[in-house]
């Protein structure tokens, strides 16, 4: 069963036909040639599909395209950059803690990172968060805790909490 | 994934018709489980009905002090409300305890309740399993059985509930509320989930076309002092080997009121009634809680693969109630 959809994908427009089979990351990459978010584990528990849909971070392995009709998508490629060298400073506390080895994870982690700073600042806390009512500090312990959903096979990881505490800071 | 139709309806009238009137169509909120099963094949519905817009995403206050959660309150959502953080902690923690951030964030309250085991053999269609396939047999009754269940198991299945939000619930007395083809109904969250016996396919008691619209969370003051502790293998990202949620009534050192409910030990949330009634009037001492957590275990029957839980459900119990017996001194 084919199903006609709309999704705003990195601030462009995209009308397209799919199956209803077809997850959004499947969509993104196959359909509208948006190769950003990767295919890792394709069952929800690796995050390399890490997407922000309508603000949020979620898996797009996991999500129907059917049923995003009108979602609003950022990738890591469309990530608001700033102009002095292009990129956001999640991409640029990336390279200079050199917080990745193959790549391949990284747009997941990216954008990950950038959903995880927003919850944060909205005080959404975590499971080991000191006080559950309290202000959320972000420490290499919480960012370990809420970036957790997203694996590195080359084993980044302390480079991965040093970029993104920077950015946090 | 096998083909399937897909349909929006606009109002959950339409959307339980629908379910109602074919035997393979299922209710999809943001799929987060459902959606993977169907990539397995161990799910294989013929029809999609998209609820997710047709049930509430507010959670409200009741008129008898407790709380109304529609099915659709994000487990993100659920777990950072100030209201639940500060009445009902145990909650805010299950959560925060499931899944990751990615999966919380589009997860709903409902959809979490009704998510299925993660037994290996469940998902593995090249063995035997009667939750999956009935009267194909068990595979883990001989084979892994670390996450299987201690209490409540059956000849058929050893399999144990994967959500951490539904243990506190239990602990809580949530009520969920349904509509279905017959009607609306009101079910203890204690009685939503089955024990296996001969019919492990079938996880809880609703009926094909019966949607959750809410939870509804009685007013339990106590329950401001309550903790939910999950032990698992990596420390984060995983299923509990065994869970506690508890909250504790402490006055003048006596224990006045207790719920406690396990997880990761039983096809169901384990309500652990016996260690409440042992723990009503006792002494809020650490030889109290031990005694308590006995008398709850006495019923487990572990396995040979998960003898070990036996003492974690104890020592975590212990571990959870004399905390927050140090929090009301």
């Amino acid at each position: 069963m084919d199903v006609e959809i709309s999704l705003r994908v990195d601030g462009l427009e995209h009308r397209v036909l799919v199956d209803t089979r077809t997850t959004l990351l499947d969509a993104l990459r196959e359909r509208l040639g948006v190769t950003s978010a990767k295919k890792g584990c394709d069952h929800g528990q690796c995050g390399a599909c890490t997407v922000l849909v309508d603000g949020r971070r979620l898996n797009s392995c996991l999500a129907l395209a059917v049923a995003h009709d009108g979602a609003e998508i950022v990738t890591a490629a469309g990530l608001e950059a700033t102009p002095a060298d292009g990129l956001h400073p999640l991409q640029r506390a990336f390279i200079e803690h050199d917080a990745f080895q193959c790549g391949y994870c990284t747009p997941g982690q990216i954008v990950s990172a950038v959903g995880m700073l927003q919850e944060a600042a909205a005080g959404v806390p975590s499971v080991v968060s000191r006080d559950l009512d309290g202000e959320v500090v972000l420490d290499d312990e919480e960012i370990r805790e809420r970036m957790s959903g997203n694996l590195c096979r080359c084993a980044a990881y302390v480079n991965i909490v040093t970029a993104i505490a920077e950015v946090a800071r | 994934m096998r083909a399937f139709r897909y349909e929006r309806p606009s109002d959950r009238a339409g959307a339980i018709a629908l379910v109602a009137g074919a035997p393979d169509a299922v209710f999809l909120g943001a799929g987060t489980n459902l959606v993977d099963l169907m990539k397995l094949e161990v799910a294989m519905p013929e029809l999609l009905v998209d609820v997710h817009r047709l049930t509430s995403d507010q959670i409200e206050g009741l008129p008898d002090g407790g709380l109304r959660i529609g099915a659709a309150v994000r487990n993100t959502d659920l777990a950072a409300d100030l209201t639940i953080r500060r009445r009902y902690p145990m909650l805010s923690q299950a959560i925060l305890s499931g899944a990751s951030g990615q999966l919380r964030n589009v997860a709903t309250v409902g959809g979490n309740l009704l998510q299925r085991t993660r037994c290996v053999y469940f998902q593995d269609l090249t063995t035997p399993c009667n939750k999956r396939q009935p009267k194909s047999g068990c595979s883990a009754l001989d084979g892994h059985q670390r996450d299987a269940a201690i209490f409540g198991a059956s000849e058929q299945c050893v399999a144990t509930h994967p959500s951490d939000m539904a243990v506190a619930l239990a602990a809580l007395d949530a009520v969920v509320r349904t509509e279905g083809p017959k009607g609306e109904r009101a079910i203890p969250l204690t009685e939503l989930h089955r024990l296996p016996g001969t019919q492990p396919e079938r996880d809880s008691v609703l009926e094909h076309g019966e949607l959750i619209t809410a939870v509804d969370l009685p007013r339990l003051d106590f329950a401001a002092n309550s903790h939910y502790r999950k032990v698992r293998d990596r420390a984060s990202y995983a299923f509990a080997l065994v869970s506690v949620a508890a909250a504790l009534d402490v006055v003048d050192g006596t224990v006045r009121q207790a719920r406690i409910a396990l997880g990761g030990v039983a096809h169901k949330p384990w309500r652990a009634y016996e260690a409440e009634r042992d723990l009503e009037g006792a002494p809020a001492t650490e030889a109290s809680f031990r005694a308590a957590a006995e008398a709850e275990l006495e019923g487990a029957r572990p396995l040979p693969g998960n003898a070990f839980k036996v003492a974690l459900a104890r020592n975590t119990m212990v571990r959870v109630l004399s905390n927050l017996t140090e929090g009301q001194r």
